[in-house]
């Protein structure tokens, strides 16, 4: 046995591989994100009215685009969360897939719905920033096009995870979906993308290919950074919901509530 | 063309998705905890006969 | 592979599946028609909706082709697993010695063979119909040519995946048309190039690599698919 040898040699790996093994287990994970949903939802708070603050208070307005472009500050942050959530729920399937993790299957599948709202939120606000800035309130412009397919991939996902009875087979199916559409995902940007400069000419886009000025930058990836706390604190309380619903008759479950009672 | 009215409702739009996708999984949580009471309350009646 | 199994070789079980399937959709030869018949309805309906302007079908015809080859095969393509998930064999082919990926890659090429070949057969019907002209009906056959079997490849993930559900069919083509896309927009992008008098061939390359990757990639998704299906 050489146990004692490893734990001597290398205590850090160890603690931290237990840490990630111990997430692992329903009850630990219920208790440890518990306590850390608070403080994700505190950062994105603090973060989020900072950046709103130099954005829309502070900040100048564009010279060219006048008031709108304060609507950047919610648009772009919304459209880099709907990719980053899309490629983070498409890793955590994969290793849903491969390894058989219950916890990530539970974590990638609350994903999608996160990432949908936050595709839904780029959408509106591109609309809304297009109607004043080009006059109409739908324009087939390349990030607004792939937005909408990204859409119809989330609730692909989405769907057939609502669709199948049985819980693991069901994150198992949509695990499968969530990891193709990853795979297509680069193809239908780039296709949409050229496809748009085909038809139209010139690419046009909302930021009009000029670079941001730091003012309008700043607040910018402020917002973009506050909004990952949103993510973290939403996912995992999705993901605690979706334990107690999955393991009502267990006995971690009732011991958890009938604490909780006295 | 005033930009106010789009700058608000773009903002109040992407408030009213953000939030309700913050709160939905709170009221599943309340549903889930009352179908759980239910169960313990249904399987262990001598122990809530205690308190 | 069972070393038990004195059965054929790997292309003779493809061979025996795909003749097996051949038969059983002709044995139904009025069902075989349906695509046919809503691929004809379908484009009818553009003129009638928008008006016989020659010069406006024209413009659009490559995408109304395009798009109703999409649908028809969307549509066809539950049946493809559906009545032998229904009775049991597609769980025999699960647990038989042979490879899912194969059986997937058969029943593929049966449903191309009965699907997607005869929208490549009727499109210059539908190029006629749609007043495309005639430099580029050849380009359009050539896309829908390399373009179906692609489809299907695609197609029969989405089916692996939701053939256990009842209403299947209605999910599937949410789970595949985003996937659909770029297939449609080079496709399109081919002829309408054609049509314009400029280079095409880069397009017509780019469905090749297309079709390439997805004959090697998309049999092995849609077997696991499957197995999930019926675990």
């Amino acid at each position: 046995m050489n146990t004692n040898i490893a734990v001597k040699d290398k205590p850090r790996k160890n603690a931290l591989v237990m840490f990630i093994h111990k997430l692992g287990s329903p009850p630990w994970f219920y208790e440890f994100t518990g306590k850390l949903i608070p403080w994700l939802w505190l950062v994105f708070a603090v973060l989020a009215a900072w950046a709103l603050y130099l954005g829309l208070v502070k900040g100048p307005a564009d010279y060219l685009q006048g008031e709108s472009v304060r609507i950047i500050y919610l648009h772009v942050p919304a459209a880099w969360m709907s990719m980053l959530i899309y490629s983070s729920m498409a890793v955590m399937a994969f290793i849903a897939l491969v390894w058989r993790i219950r916890m990530v299957e539970i974590l990638a599948m609350c994903s999608a719905p996160i990432g949908a709202a936050f595709t839904i939120v780029t959408l509106t606000a591109g609309s809304l920033w297009g109607r004043p800035t080009w006059g109409t309130y739908w324009v087939w412009d390349a990030r607004l096009t792939s937005e909408l397919v990204l859409l119809f991939l989330y609730l692909g996902v989405i769907g057939l995870y609502n669709a199948i009875d049985e819980p693991r087979k069901a994150a198992r199916a949509a695990c499968l979906l969530a990891i193709v559409g990853a795979v297509n995902l680069p193809i239908i940007h780039y296709s949409v993308k050229w496809w748009n400069t085909l038809h139209q000419g010139s690419s046009v886009s909302l930021l009009g290919g000029s670079s941001i000025d730091a003012s309008i930058l700043w607040p910018m990836l402020i917002m973009a950074f506050a909004v990952k706390f949103y993510y973290a604190a939403n996912l995992l309380t999705r993901a605690r919901v979706r334990l107690l619903e999955q393991d009502l008759r267990k006995g971690w479950v009732k011991d958890l509530i009938r604490e909780q009672r006295t | 063309m005033s930009h106010l009215p789009f700058i608000w409702a773009a903002y109040s739009i992407g408030a009213i998705v953000l939030l309700w996708c913050a709160f939905a999984p709170l009221v599943r949580k309340k549903s889930a905890i009352r179908d759980i009471r239910r169960l313990i309350q249904l399987e262990e009646p001598a122990r809530d006969a205690d308190t | 592979m069972n070393p038990e199994y004195a059965g054929g070789s790997l292309s003779g079980a493809f061979v025996a599946l795909v003749r097996r399937d051949l038969l059983l959709a002709f044995r139904r030869r009025t069902e075989l028609l349906f695509p046919v018949i809503f691929l004809l309805v379908v484009i009818s309906l553009f003129p009638l909706g928008i008006g016989p302007s020659p010069q406006l079908l024209a413009r659009i015809a490559p995408g109304v082709i395009w798009i109703a080859a999409l649908l028809a095969t969307v549509i066809s393509l539950d049946a493809l697993f559906r009545s032998d998930f229904e009775d049991g064999t597609l769980e025999q082919f699960v647990i038989s010695g042979h490879p899912l990926t194969l059986i997937a890659l058969a029943k593929i090429a049966t449903h191309w063979l009965v699907a997607g070949l005869p929208i490549v057969l009727l499109s210059p019907l539908l190029a006629l119909w749609m007043n495309l002209s005639t430099d580029s009906l050849s380009v359009m056959v050539v896309t829908l040519a390399l373009g179906t079997p692609i489809l299907s490849l695609i197609g029969s993930i989405g089916v692996g995946l939701t053939i256990s559900l009842k209403r299947g069919g209605q999910l599937l083509s949410l789970l595949v048309f985003p996937l659909y896309v770029p297939i449609l927009i080079i496709a399109t992008a081919a002829v309408m190039a054609a049509s314009d008098g400029l280079p095409y061939t880069q397009f017509l390359g780019l469905l090749t690599a297309g079709l390439i990757t997805s004959v090697t990639l998309a049999p092995f998704a849609a077997a696991a698919a499957l197995k999930i299906s019926l675990s």
